[in-house]
């Protein structure tokens, strides 16, 4: 494996390409795309990717500021968040990579690589193409540069400071806001909860229909924070299609479906090795433990509450074994 | 144009996914179901049905009316079936024992000003205050599932509600 740590500065991109596009650099990691494809190169190796698909991870590897762990591009190229730096790695996480020693690995200042990936998002996203969106509900991410999308592509995630609804935190969505109800959701109930404060105590007291929040969310496989317990974070999202990432634990992670089916295929987070596939029905909740990478399939259009704990304690607290990679002691 | 039909589950009509192992043991995943969990509950019990590390989610089957109880910060429960009155009072003081996580139950109705209620039903999402007293009520037994800290009134049967099999 080859490694190497850069600091603060970045190549300038390229001049467009015959298709539009402009080329860029991190460190020895080389992007360039066609009509069709993302180009990855690196000093020991070289990598293609689909560019719906690159796209669509870049997208939440950006609006996630890099999440927690691993954010796998797919079974080759991704990034790790070190909460303050992040790895940009090629066949790190890839048995046979690792074996050939073809695996790469850069360690960045995280503004740097967020840069430089901004940069490539905006610049490779073409108008009509909403990276966030389901597929079915978006135009075509390929052919030669044709305008761009910014409006989609810098969104940003939304992040309730205490519960959505109440005074001065975020707030429930409806048509007047611009988001109206999903085409998978039309029969999705809309009633609100009835609130009643007595008089002072408005803004104290209050309540929200997640399941109407959720059915008119126009992006898919993007956690919101809808309620804060300290470190605890609901992070509900809608789901559909594939998640355009496998995502590797680096701390445990819960799902509870809300609506509909996902099945969640789970791998060795540092192997790849096939471990378990977990179907997921309405009220059903499950751990992703510490140690695997998953990816969930959809269907149809569905509410999946994930549940984080958002300490930035735990990857550390696993790694030096204070704590177990498997959510739940059973002789608790 | 398709029309789509969105399922949720209830107490009286769920249908448990499971976990396939392949090469794994199924404990890893602690999979459990909400509604399952409720239907083998009494009412008022608080079941971890997830937990990551201090902080937990919780079960809680409502029928009739609840004790009142307290909690020094938020919590939160998202009704996952029936409809769920709450009713608030503005306690002054903490009571002596409090914990630092989770709720108490309170040996006396609370004698504070009432701050309001809500009537909550599937898929609505309440706020419970930090340092209000608050209890809840259900004429048909409904579900919540409480986003709340590992506390005294927590209960851990992870082997009772989780597959533990290979299929």
């Amino acid at each position: 494996m080859s490694t190497e740590t850069i600091g603060p500065e970045s190549a300038p991109a390229t001049p467009a390409n015959q298709h539009g596009y402009r080329d860029f650099r991190l460190g020895a990691f080389a992007f360039s795309r066609d009509e069709y494809f993302a180009h990855i190169v690196w000093p020991t190796g070289q990598h293609v990717m689909s560019i719906d698909s690159f796209l669509r991870a870049l997208q939440r590897d950006i609006a996630w500021n890099f999440f927690y762990g691993i954010v796998n591009f797919d079974g080759v190229f991704g990034t790790t968040n070190h909460y303050g730096m992040v790895d940009v790695f090629a066949g790190r996480y890839n048995d046979a990579y690792r074996k050939a020693e073809l695996d790469h690995l850069e360690t960045v200042d995280t503004p740097v690589v967020h840069d430089v990936f901004v940069d490539i998002i905006k610049d490779w996203t073409n108008n009509g193409f909403d990276p966030f969106a389901s597929p079915a509900e978006t135009g075509s991410a390929f052919g030669v540069k044709n305008g761009d999308n910014d409006a989609a592509v810098t969104r940003e995630r939304v992040t309730a400071q205490r519960m959505v609804g109440l005074p001065d935190d975020e707030q429930p969505r409806s048509d007047e806001s611009g988001y109206p109800i999903n085409r998978q959701f039309l029969d999705v109930p809309q009633d609100e909860p009835e609130v009643r404060a007595e008089p002072g105590y408005e803004g104290q007291i209050a309540a929200f229909s997640l399941k109407a929040y959720l059915s008119r969310s126009d992006v898919t496989w993007n956690p919101s924070v809808v309620s804060v317990c300290r470190d605890s974070l609901m992070c509900p999202t809608t789901e559909e299609y594939i998640l355009p990432i496998i995502h590797g634990n680096d701390r445990a992670e819960w799902f509870i479906q809300l609506s509909d089916e996902i099945t969640w295929e789970v791998e060795d987070r540092d192997t790849g090795r096939k471990r378990a596939t977990v179907v997921m029905k309405p009220g059903d909740v499950a751990a992703m433990p510490a140690d695997i990478r998953h990816q969930g399939y959809s269907p149809k259009r569905s509410m999946l509450l994930v549940w984080e704990n958002n300490s930035s304690e735990i990857p550390e607290l696993i790694a030096t074994g204070k704590v177990s990679s498997r959510p739940v002691d059973f002789g608790e | 144009m398709a029309s789509y039909e969105t399922r949720f589950g209830s107490l009286s009509s769920y249908d448990q996914g499971q976990v396939v192992i392949i090469d794994d043991d199924p404990r890893n995943y602690a999979f459990s179901n909400v509604f399952d969990v409720a239907s083998h509950a009494r009412a008022f019990e608080q079941i971890a049905v997830a937990k990551n590390l201090e902080y937990v989610l919780a079960v809680e089957r409502v029928e009739h009316v609840s004790p009142w109880r307290t909690a020094v910060h938020d919590q939160f429960a998202l009704v996952m079936d029936g409809e769920v009155v709450f009713e608030f009072v503005d306690v002054e003081q903490q009571p002596e024992g409090t914990p630092e996580g989770g709720s108490i139950t309170l040996a006396d109705e609370p004698t504070g000003p009432p701050m309001g209620t809500v009537v909550a039903r599937q898929g609505h999402m309440v706020l419970l205050p930090a340092g209000s007293a608050y209890r809840y009520s259900a004429d048909v037994a409904a579900v919540l599932l409480l986003q709340t800290v590992v506390g005294p009134e927590v209960r851990f049967r992870w082997p009772q509600i989780c597959q533990t099999t290979v299929n």
